[in-house]
């Protein structure tokens, strides 16, 4: 049994990060998530560039489907 | 104002850009594109006024292209598997021997207007292009046709562990290319 069974690395929480695109995470995991990112200066940053990401691909969606009269 | 065909036909090659970008074949996004420009010709009463004639040709593309990737199922999720594909882009990420961000990543800012410019939507088609084949089609069929995770996990027979995998790898890679090629430089100079 680990000491610390909700300590996650910053690699650790960066995979987290990602997989929240594409999946629900676990209780445990949202859980270790939080505590992760409270405590760490670094692992927000990555949080805002993935956020960045989310919000560019919903442009891109939208500029994709529905293109107004550009040509 | 020009004949319905002719407008029709006018807007091939918007639409295979985006049969490109998500099938990742030439032969099937032409076969795509050609089965969506016959369909809307074969039933030109189905075009509303409401929607635009782009906008609906996307909707009827959207259709046809989830025929081919169902149709060639296995096919579509069969990378390469070159080296260079397996490789987790975690780890090109700088983090320390003990997990840690050994650099904390870079402040992207608040970029909300320059992320719906033209020039940011060429560098993002060019980066999602870039990233090899299956990862690409899958990612794009999260982000494009807005399929979910479990649904193309279905019309694919894929487990869902390789789907996150795959996932996982396209999207790091999108950040990095965009990081270098879009980011770095809006960046102030440190």
């Amino acid at each position: 049994m680990m000491p610390f069974p909700l300590k996650r690395t910053c690699k650790e929480v960066s995979a987290l990060l990602i997989a929240r695109e594409d999946r629900e995470l676990p209780p445990v995991e949202r859980v270790a998530l939080r505590l992760h990112m409270a405590m760490c200066q670094a692992c927000p940053r990555f949080e805002r560039q993935v956020l960045t990401l989310r919000n560019a691909m919903k442009n891109w969606r939208q500029y994709a489907n529905d293109p107004g009269d550009e040509r | 104002m020009p004949p319905f065909d002719q407008q029709v036909a006018s807007h091939r090659d918007y639409l295979m850009r985006f049969a490109r970008l998500q099938l990742r074949n030439e032969a099937w996004a032409e076969d795509a594109v050609s089965e969506t420009l016959l369909a809307a010709l074969s039933k030109p009463q189905s075009f509303g006024s409401r929607s635009q004639l782009k906008t609906w040709l996307v909707g009827i593309l959207k259709h046809k292209v989830i025929d081919a990737l169902r149709h060639h199922g296995r096919e579509v999720c069969v990378g390469g598997d070159s080296q260079d594909e397996q490789v987790d882009p975690l780890d090109h990420m700088a983090f320390a021997p003990d997990g840690h961000f050994a650099t904390a990543p870079s402040d992207w800012g608040n970029p909300e207007q320059d992320l719906s410019s033209r020039q940011f939507m060429a560098v993002l088609e060019a980066c999602a292009s870039q990233l090899p084949a299956s990862q690409g089609r899958l990612f794009l069929m999260r982000e494009w046709l807005e399929l979910s995770s479990e649904d193309i996990c279905k019309e694919l027979g894929l487990t869902s562990t390789n789907l996150y995998v795959q996932l996982h790898r396209a999207r790091l890679r999108l950040r990095e290319c965009l990081e270098l090629n879009w980011f770095a430089e809006s960046r102030p100079a440190r």
